[in-house]
């Protein structure tokens, strides 16, 4: 088990790791998306869902070949930190957010990135996607690690995300009913440029399953289950029930644009059952690395970020 | 046009120069897959509002330059001054610019709109019809990289210091810029009317048994037969 080190991670080497994050988010797409659209793209039958799933997955070759941003809405670029229990930072935590900012302020510039972060009254524009709260940086912790994994994710898509204040009484036919209409409000017209990876944020406050269903969306890997098997059976349930709506990719007709269904839950007030989905459009633009005390960077395709500490459930 | 459902459409390929001619432009067909060549132009609504409701002098003659217009902004950077490199580039929602986009056609003969998601039908209908002109659909929607591709050279850029780099006039010269679906003919009918036809049917079905929620909010559509715009 690792101990407390003396070791410090050097504000500098966190700056590089945070660009090179931001780099390969905007340009280079997860293996688990591209396979998975992939496979939808050989299977679908209805031509034009077809000619649209192929030229997305033509799109990403492009991208990688022309070495640019897969889309043009590089989107809103934010960061996920992990960070070790037993992890010391150089300069501690004000240090690492000033790295990050300084990054995403670089990115901007020699990715290039499009200057999407304007205040949202008087529209100005840094042109570096910095401003008050941006980028947003949320954080986690993970007991018996000395390492800090950063995810880099550049959050496009306006539509696409809903949230609803069930009750005990609506139960999971609410749910699904909800699953189905955020489908039908986004799915048409491809709104939600899906393909999607729709995240499920059940129970909490509003604001935590709002936040569970975006890092839901966003930070669980194609074909990952929730652990509790009930939950895990109404993710495959509500992945064939988004098959079954025939809308696929642009909401031409075919077999579905749903890649995967991601469910979080968490305990919630008595009373109630709030629910919020959001949906992660196929320009997934996500790269994680792990920062050791030693200085060693481990570039990770899987951010793990629902680990058994996140969703622990007892006291201790 | 005698199709009315998307598994018969032909998608035939077409390559249009700009300016797009009349003729061109009423050999289209919903779902066929067109590229172009030549001049484009982008705009949004920083663009929009400072044409028309700001009512500011053009900062080019737009007419001279193409018919096509593109919603968008690119991800551009800045080589060196005044030098601009196009990386990506991708449509943003159109439906937003009802207000403004009959001034565009009308006032700066504006005939071929690339854009996102496609317009209303009663949209088409007072305006693409009456003028011949043409709706034409991203991919996707986010495939800039295949479009930046087709990208030759940033011509010009207006009006950069007064809206930023999202919102400016970029005049771009494009090579195989593509593909588009065609959205909206010159007679104003819509591919997606006719999508959207084929999959409500199987939609209305998987909500038999599903409950209305309890809480009702305002301004909530339960018809999932209704669109959000
Ligand atoms: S939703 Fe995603 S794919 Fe679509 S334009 Fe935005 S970032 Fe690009």
């Amino acid at each position: 088990m690792p101990t407390t080190t003396d070791q410090a991670i050097g504000a500098d080497l966190i700056r590089e790791v945070a660009f090179e994050l931001n780099r390969r988010a905007a340009i280079h797409i997860p293996d688990d998306v591209r396979e998975n659209i992939r496979g939808m793209a050989e299977r679908e039958t209805e031509k034009l869902s077809k000619f649209v799933l192929l030229e997305i997955v033509n799109n990403y070759e492009v991208a990688d070949e022309d070495n640019v941003p897969m889309c043009a809405d590089t989107g809103l670029p934010r960061f996920y930190a992990k960070v070790g229990n037993e992890a010391r930072l150089e300069g501690g935590f004000v240090a690492l957010e000033r790295s990050i900012r300084e990054a995403t302020a670089r990115a901007t510039a020699e990715i290039p990135l499009r200057p999407n972060r304007v205040h949202p009254i008087s529209r100005k524009d840094h042109n570096n996607n910095v401003g008050i709260h941006a980028p947003n940086v949320d954080y986690s912790w993970e007991p018996n690690a000395e390492w800090v994994e950063l995810t880099a994710f550049h959050k496009g898509g306006l539509f696409g995300g809903d949230y609803r204040m069930l009750f005990p009484g609506d139960g999971v036919d609410g749910i699904r009913r909800f699953y189905l209409d955020v489908i039908s409000e986004f799915f048409k017209r491809g709104l939600s440029c899906q393909p999607a990876i729709v995240g499920i944020g059940i129970g909490g406050t509003k604001d935590t399953c709002v936040r569970l269903a975006k890092e839901a969306a966003c930070l669980r890997v194609v074909g990952d289950r929730n652990p509790d098997p009930e939950i895990a059976a109404l993710e495959e349930e509500l992945v064939g029930l988004g098959q079954r709506t025939s809308l696929s990719a642009m909401g031409f007709k075919g077999q579905g644009a749903v890649m995967d269904a991601h469910i979080e839950v968490a305990y919630t007030h008595t009373g109630g059952m709030p629910v919020s989905i959001h949906h992660q459009c196929f320009a997934l633009r996500r790269a994680t690395a792990r920062i050791h005390a030693d200085g060693r960077v481990e570039y990770r395709e899987n951010p793990e970020w629902f680990t058994d500490y996140y969703r622990r459930e007892t006291v201790s | 046009m005698n199709e009315t459902n998307t598994s018969d459409l032909p998608m035939d390929e077409h390559t249009l120069e700009t300016p797009v001619t009349p003729d061109a432009l009423a050999k289209l067909k919903l779902g066929d897959v067109v590229y172009i060549d030549g001049t484009v132009f982008t705009g949004r609504i920083g663009l929009y509002k400072k044409l028309f409701d700001e009512k500011a002098e053009p900062p080019v003659d737009i007419r001279s330059l193409t018919n096509v217009t593109f919603h968008c902004s690119p991800a551009v950077g800045e080589t060196s001054p005044g030098e601009w490199k196009v990386s990506a580039v991708t449509a943003t929602a159109s439906f937003r610019f009802e207000k403004h986009l009959p001034m565009l056609m009308d006032d700066h003969g504006v005939r071929v709109v690339i854009g996102k998601g496609g317009m209303s039908q009663e949209f088409y209908q007072n305006h693409f019809r009456r003028l011949g002109a043409v709706f034409l659909n991203t991919v996707g929607y986010g495939i800039g990289a295949q479009y930046g591709r087709g990208v030759k050279k940033v011509e010009a850029v207006h009006w950069l210091d007064e809206l930023g780099i999202a919102q400016a006039l970029w005049v771009l010269n494009v090579k195989r810029f593509g593909p588009f679906l065609v959205e909206c003919d010159t007679e104003g009918r819509s591919l997606y009317q006719m999508a959207l036809k084929e999959t409500n049917a199987e939609l209305m079905q998987l909500y038999e048994g599903l409950p209305l929620p309890t809480l009702k909010r305002m301004g909530e559509v339960h018809n999932p037969e209704d669109e959000v715009f």
